[in-house]
């Protein structure tokens, strides 16, 4: 396989020099401040980029315009939005409970930060290919109902503890269901590891490959990834029309806006992990034993493929999020213990016959 | 039988979510027709709906006639007080005195444009207008008197 931009030959540059030039210790400790960097910056651009995005899509299939007044065609909007948050007071009410009040947004990025571990962006470019890479994925996920939690507790305010209650029981429901369609693929591949799960798409996709069960456990998990992230048409936690924003209510400034970007960096985090899972994350699109077709699909670089996917996905979710009306609390568990949870449930036996008798191709 | 309820609300739910998703990527994708308005960049080409109340005016023809009597049903339908109508007596040809309008006072500060005094005129005297700028740096300039002055009352209205 060819690549025209092959970021391994970049890390491995910099990796090399920086042990050949400082002692083991420095050298990583450096590899360290570089990755959080660059970590960082994918946090600030992805925020920026999927906002803008989020309102452009949602004008456009409600047949407006959107933003259109800052730069060119309005490109520069969230830039400006951001800017706003940042000279803005951080206020804390009178009456929270200060360090917890504090502390929740924070806990809300770093759950979201840890996520970007395991994800591999490109061929060979990942900063941590760790062996139980979707197991720590399904953990940390959970971590960010903790930060929910926490600031609708301390806020001391009404709708920020139901805002987060209902988070909490959403989050926990369906955490099930997510897991369960995750683990269809985890038995088909037998690994853990997100580089085993991506090699082993090679010849062909999980979607395609899996027949109609993984088929069903992609849509099970893009619902329950939409539930988990607390998106309309499940957004119980924010409920703007009924607990005026949710966990978030008491909140303002800096402090509102790193929950608004933990959001968006979930939401990519999960499109991330369900392109890798089902859509093969950087492999290009490979059928069977065509190689000439193979070929010309490796023409296109691995990032172009992860982030096409995973763009595509995020879209797939904003779709959802402007199309559905939203579900009551009672609905939306009534969804998830009497048809998803079930479903998913004989969807897994089902793919666990497929991988013993090898039915997948 | 349980299972074939359950799975036909299954479909039928799927049924109904994508037909939702086909409306609203229709809309994505044929991004034509755009019902946001740029207002101030607009303004000469702005078109408003016939129905639009922006605020009452008195229609007055070339000759500077209205047709307004003065009977204060405008004033009396006015739930809250926003028209006043100061009323005079003239003498006409024959001699005799008759009812007629001096000042059409209307106060656009307090005005909701629930259109009731419109459809109280018994001569169409008044009518919605459509221009909505209103805004002025002091309140007193929203109070106005609708008849144009030295304007007289149309031929045959009574």
């Amino acid at each position: 396989m060819q690549h025209m931009w092959n970021f391994a030959q970049l890390t491995d540059l910099i990796h090399g020099w920086l042990y050949e030039t400082f002692p083991p210790a420095w050298a990583l400790a450096f590899e360290m401040i570089i990755v959080g960097i660059a970590v960082i910056g994918l946090f600030a651009g992805l925020g920026l980029v999927l906002v803008l995005m989020e309102r452009k899509v949602s004008a456009f299939m409600q047949i407006r315009l959107g933003p259109n007044r800052v730069g060119p065609k309005g490109l520069m909007q969230s830039l400006a939005d951001t800017l706003k948050l940042l000279v803005k007071e951080g206020m804390t009410p009178d009456g929270v409970d200060r360090f917890l009040f504090n502390l929740a947004p924070f806990i809300a990025m770093i759950a979201a930060m840890l996520l970007m571990a395991p994800i591999a962006f490109a061929k060979d470019f990942q900063i941590w290919d760790l062996n139980i890479g979707v197991l720590y994925v399904t953990a940390i996920s959970s971590l960010n109902v903790i930060a929910i939690l926490m600031a609708g507790w301390s806020s001391n305010n009404k709708y920020s503890l139901l805002g987060a209650m209902r988070s909490g029981a959403q989050i926990v429901s369906y955490e099930l269901s997510a897991g369960l369609s995750i683990l269809t693929v985890v038995v088909l591949t037998g690994s853990l590891q997100i580089s085993d799960i991506v090699t082993a798409q090679s010849n062909g996709w999980w979607i395609f490959k899996g027949h109609i069960p993984v088929l069903i456990a992609f849509v099970i998990y893009m619902i329950a990834v939409t539930a988990e992230t607390n998106r309309a048409p499940f957004d119980m936690a924010e409920a703007e029309s009924e607990l005026t924003g949710g966990f978030h209510t008491e909140y303002s400034g800096m402090k509102f806006a790193l929950f608004f970007l933990a959001e968006y960096i979930n939401v990519f985090i999960v499109c991330a992990i369900g392109a890798t899972l089902f859509l093969g994350g950087w492999m290009p699109l490979h059928i069977g034993e065509w190689t000439a077709f193979n070929g010309i699909m490796d023409w296109i670089p691995s990032s172009v493929w992860f982030f096409g996917k995973t763009f595509f996905l995020i879209f797939l979710m904003m779709w959802f999020r402007w199309t559905f009306p939203r579900l009551r609390i009672d609905q939306l568990l009534n969804l998830e213990w009497r048809y998803l949870l079930p479903i998913g449930m004989v969807n897994i036996l089902l793919v666990t016959v497929i991988a013993i008798l090898k039915w997948h191709f | 039988m349980f299972l074939t309820r359950y799975f036909s609300e299954i479909a039928e739910a799927v049924g109904s979510l994508l037909k939702g998703m086909r409306m609203t990527g229709y809309y994505f994708t044929h991004h034509k027709e755009i019902i946001t308005q740029q207002y101030p960049d607009n303004r000469a080409t702005l078109v408003l709906p016939e129905r639009f109340r922006g605020e009452v005016v008195m229609t007055h023809t070339d000759n500077n006639e209205h047709r307004c009597t003065g009977c204060t049903a405008c004033e009396l339908a006015c739930p809250n007080g926003t028209i006043k109508v100061v009323t005079k007596f003239e003498v006409n040809a024959e001699g005799k005195k008759k009812k007629a309008v001096d000042k059409f006072v209307y106060h656009l500060e307090l005005c909701t444009m629930c259109n009731l005094c419109i459809e109280a005129c018994p001569t169409d005297a008044i009518r919605m207008a459509q221009t909505f700028e209103h805004s002025v740096y002091d309140r007193s300039q929203l109070t106005r008197i609708l008849n144009k002055p030295d304007s007289k009352l149309q031929e045959g209205v009574e």
